[in-house]
């Protein structure tokens, strides 16, 4: 079969409708995904209170270094996003107007995000670099 | 001349594979969906909360070791908070991870493997972090040697 039509025949990408509301659910996934394997690691590391104090005060030192400060902005990032959205998508199913105005929600989400994330990195980022 | 007779719509002549109701799963899909917009709703009050004690309040995670722990769940409100927040957050994160696994992985065997990963990893995850609230010893003697705090008694 000549190359050129093998190409014609391939789907140009797997795109569905793009904009906010495929973004936005991808971003959802994604989020999602990250904070549960966190939440594994979180239970594990919180457990180390029942091996020894020491035990469990080593381990939370490693969070308290910069670039692991900086992973925790991240997760928090995640969070913050995953709770606004998971709200908005709760609108969207059970409030009349929400369909309609699930792109306005959206926008209304990141702004929010941004505000929360400004204000948090500001603390945290104090905290983690002795500020 | 007699009235026929009109049957209401889908009243047993639809084709099984188009029935909506009765399917093998029950409603259990239907139940997921809208644990998952209960649970959320209730995490967001109980993460929140969580994320300002433990990172923004006081000293933030630099105040957070051993001794924060024991302050925490010296409170029953504290035990009780965590241990909803540690199941909703489970069983709201596994059916988020189920619900993947289904959507992306496409043969029978992968998705039952991956499941059954996954189910295991939630019970024993679950499991610890319930016994781990509920056995917490603020003054343990790990070895021989108990452990010094200002709240302990003296050995």
């Amino acid at each position: 079969m000549p190359k050129t039509l093998t190409k014609s025949l391939t789907p140009a990408g797997t795109l569905y409708r793009g904009r906010e509301g495929q973004w936005s659910w991808v971003a959802h996934r994604i989020t999602g995904v990250v904070i549960f394997f966190f939440l594994l690691v979180h239970v594990l590391d919180t457990s180390l209170v029942r091996v020894s104090p020491e035990a469990y005060d080593a381990v939370i030192a490693s969070y308290k270094n910069p670039i692991m400060g900086l992973g925790e902005l991240g997760l928090v990032a995640a969070i913050v996003f995953h709770a606004f959205n998971g709200i908005r998508v709760i609108l969207v199913d059970f409030w009349k107007k929400g369909p309609k105005y699930h792109r306005q929600m959206l926008w209304s989400v990141v702004g929010l995000w941004a505000v929360v994330m400004i204000a948090f990195s500001i603390r945290h980022l104090s905290h983690v670099f002795g500020g | 001349m007699a009235t026929p007779t009109i049957e209401s719509p889908r009243s047993g002549r639809v084709a099984p594979g188009y029935s909506r109701t009765q399917g093998s799963r029950g409603n259990f899909e239907m139940i997921a969906w809208l644990f998952m917009r209960i649970s959320g709703a209730i995490l967001v009050v109980l993460i929140f909360v969580h994320l300002y004690v433990n990172l923004v309040a006081g000293d933030g995670i630099s105040g957070i070791d051993f001794g924060f722990v024991a302050g925490k769940w010296a409170s029953p409100v504290w035990q009780i908070w965590d241990l909803t927040m540690l199941w909703l957050a489970m069983l709201h994160g596994t059916n988020g991870i189920r619900v993947i696994i289904n959507d992306y992985a496409e043969k029978n065997s992968t998705r039952m493997w991956l499941k059954g990963v996954l189910y295991t990893s939630t019970v024993v995850i679950v499991v610890l972090g319930t016994l781990v609230i509920f056995t917490f010893d603020p003054c343990p003697v790990v070895n021989g040697v108990a452990h010094v705090a200002d709240y302990c008694p003296a050995p």
